[in-house]
């Protein structure tokens, strides 16, 4: 009998329940922590909790001079290690009015591709085992590794590269990288039709993910949302095109847009990007400039004193870097914009009134990873 | 055999201990076909260290589980949270009982006169598989309840509403065939389909169809896999069970995938019937014994079980109650209703 008191005594209504989701949960991608108040299996109110993985980045940037930041960006998402190491160095580079050679450039253009690629891989794996297909998991792990060789042999890192500096790249490609990657790039697209066979047209698939966790254009751009979030509701915002950095706007691509902003249609935006993403590589392999990989820049890092902000098109949206200098060696303050915290900020918006078994179809879809979420 | 002793008491009780043992080893050897055939279905190994080509793994994992620390948690409820596991492992190795394994036979000779392989032919064999395995759904919702969990609630309650609702249309699957066969007697129906030279599955196979779907529902198997939905629920029911606790839920689960194979391969499949039994030209197949036969189905249905796993995502829960009650019931309705007219048209009807 004390049991029951002890299980009513906890509901807020005889009808509600509330069920906290995590921090170790299989589907909260990390150590996300979401409150749900269900009324049987149905969502009322969901509100993410986070904060278990904060380890202080932005207050131990100011700590450090120009180039040991890096490193530590790498720990952001780390997932998309290039495109954090990309942001940051862009931002300095701007503050100091450093032009880096266009080879570095465009090999930076690469690994940031190729991240891309690794990213929505990891998401596609994730995605498609919340929703219950475990099978895609391994399928994709499978491409990912292939990533990551070329990663360790370019930089010697595979999940934390550290592959960029304030000035260019440290190091040219090694002998036969190019070739190596092209091998990927033209097995790949085979691979994802595979995958796309298992899920696009698979009748569970889609009615797990149509009309699930629908944010309109407009719903998008009040929450912020950037990346596929936002192109999956059909605003063509991508800062490659609105604002290019690196080389792109010297490469050919499309930036793919969904309809109904419902899961299904940011899925399929992710995999255009991945088909979009290959045709840069592509790109990137017939047209590679040559030439030094470095600029010129001093020793120690002095950028002058003044603000700058820099943003790139991560895998999940606009990763922006703001960057305020007193003229040292180290940063004054700097603040990072991250893709995946304000993303995950739509949460409550695109759960309620759905289904238990939606939340994680949902988180997955978000394609968030907590430690750029903590910092 | 004329001592009374023989016949009523030693003969059962061999036949009951030969049957459950093989049940339980062939529950504990799915596992590792399982493991082993979705690894494959993955681009990955799956257990091969354990003895030859991994074979002794199911053993290993057996005494893993027994010599597990036995943990009750402390704020459950501790008389129905410890007979949960009993009540999902009881009635899924009792059904056993009635499942034609084969004809009777004499072992190749060694028995003096034949003896059938399971333990008894009753001639409300159907009812009493349907009756006695739905009682294991209450091992899952008592023991979701007093794990005094919200997760493990969660799943009991939606393997609750699951197995309800699937029951019924697969229930009205297994009625056609009974209209076709005219008896309740597994046996029998399986002696009707040598009668009628044709497996039920060839008329029946909407309601063959009905009957999987609903048993792979019936089992918590993915794609329906719902109580125990790893992304949502964690574990679902069986979350705060451990050590052989855990174990019966394991061994119930696949004791009743077997189970399902079964049904469906007597019912639909001719049982231990060779494929077209009439046709005389390939009476060659009779070398195979007529077990082997019944053990080839079953393997087939649990290979469906296994490929589904590999392939799809799982369906939400309100779809699979739409599902069920939109469309399984009333296909399954309006086919018992053509097939009771096809039968009476064709002058049957006993």
């Amino acid at each position: 009998m004390s049991q029951d008191l002890y299980l009513l005594s906890s509901l807020p209504d005889s009808e509600e329940m509330e069920v906290s989701f995590g921090p170790q949960h299989p589907a909260t991608h990390g150590v996300l922590r979401v409150m749900v108040r269900l009324d049987g299996e149905r969502i009322l109110d969901a509100k993410p909790i986070i904060g278990y993985l904060h380890r202080g980045t932005e207050k131990l940037f100011e700590t450090m001079h120009f180039n040991g930041c890096i490193p530590h960006t790498d720990r952001l998402d780390y997932t998309t290690a290039a495109a954090n190491n990309q942001a940051f160095v862009g931002a300095v580079e701007r503050l100091m009015g450093v032009t880096i050679p266009p080879r570095a450039a465009w090999i930076r253009m690469m690994l940031a591709e190729m991240q891309r690629l690794a990213s929505h891989i990891i998401w596609l794996a994730t995605h498609a085992l919340d929703i219950g297909a475990m099978s895609p998991f391994f399928y994709t792990f499978q491409e990912r590794e292939s990533i990551l060789d070329l990663f360790e042999e370019y930089c010697g890192a595979r999940l934390t590269l550290n592959a960029m500096r304030v000035g260019g790249q440290p190091f040219d490609l090694p002998e036969g990288w190019l070739g190596r990657l092209r091998a990927f790039v033209d097995q790949l697209p085979a691979r994802i039709a595979e995958w796309e066979r298992l899920l696009t047209g698979n009748r569970i698939w889609k009615q797990r993910t149509v009309g699930v966790g629908v944010i309109s254009a407009a719903d998008a751009i009040n929450w912020g949302l950037t990346g596929p979030p936002l192109r999956g509701s059909g605003v063509r915002w991508d800062v490659r095109k609105a604002l290019p950095y690196d080389g792109y706007d010297e490469v050919e691509f499309e930036v793919p847009i969904g309809q109904n902003g419902d899961t299904y249609d940011r899925y399929l935006v992710r995999m255009e990007e991945m088909r979009q993403s290959l045709r840069i590589l592509r790109q990137c392999l017939d047209r590679l400039p040559d030439g030094p990989v470095m600029a010129k820049v001093p020793k120690v890092l002095k950028p002058p004193k003044g603000e700058v902000y820099h943003s790139v098109e991560g895998p999940k949206g606009e990763l922006g870097f703001y960057l305020v200098s007193d003229g040292s060696t180290q940063p004054y303050r700097l603040h990072v914009r991250p893709s995946s915290f304000i993303n995950l900020q739509s949460l409550p918006e695109l759960v309620r009134g759905g289904l238990v078994a939606d939340l994680v179809a949902i988180i997955g879809t978000l394609d968030i990873v907590l430690g750029e979420i903590d910092r | 055999m004329t001592n009374p002793w023989v016949a009523f008491v030693l003969v059962p009780m061999i036949k009951i201990v030969v049957i459950l043992g093989t049940v339980v080893l062939a529950t504990a050897y799915m596992s590792f076909f399982e493991r082993r055939l979705v690894g494959f279905l993955q681009i990955r190994l799956g257990p091969n260290r354990v003895g030859w080509f991994g074979v002794l793994q199911p053993i290993a994992d057996a005494l893993k589980l027994f010599a597990k620390e036995d943990i009750v948690p402390s704020r459950v409820e501790k008389i129905v949270y410890l007979s949960g596991p009993v009540l999902i492992i009881v009635p899924s190795l009792v059904v056993f009982s009635v499942i034609p394994f084969g004809p009777p036979t004499t072992l190749f000779g060694l028995l003096p006169e034949p003896i059938a392989p399971f333990v008894t032919d009753i001639n409300i064999s159907v009812l009493f598989v349907m009756g006695v395995s739905s009682f294991g759904i209450y091992g899952i919702i008592l023991g979701g309840w007093a794990s005094n969990n919200k997760f493990s609630l969660m799943g009991g309650l939606r393997s609750a509403a699951q197995l309800i609702s699937y029951e019924v249309p697969m229930g009205f699957a297994v009625v056609a065939v009974l209209l076709m066969a005219g008896s309740l007697s597994l046996v029998d129906i399986i002696e009707a389909q040598r009668q009628a030279h044709v497996w039920f599955v060839f008329p029946g196979i909407v309601a063959f169809f009905i009957y999987f779907v609903c048993g792979i529902a019936e089992t918590n198997r993915n794609p329906f896999d719902l109580p125990e939905a790893e992304a949502e629920l964690v574990g679902g029911f069986h979350t705060e069970y451990s050590g052989m606790k855990f174990a019966f839920y394991f061994l119930a689960e696949y004791a009743n995938m077997i189970l399902i194979s079964s049904m469906a391969t007597v019912l639909f499949f001719g049982g231990w019937l060779r494929p077209f039994p009439s046709w005389g030209w390939l009476s060659f197949l009779d070398v195979v014994p007529p077990f082997l036969w019944f053990v080839a189905k079953v393997a087939g249905f649990l290979y469906c079980y296994i490929w589904f796993r590999g392939t799809f995502p799982r369906v939400r829960f309100d779809q699979l109650m739409a599902l069920g009650w939109k469309v399984f019931i009333p296909v399954s309705l309006a086919n018992l209703m053509v097939i009771g007219a096809v039968i009476v048209l064709l002058g049957g009807g006993r």
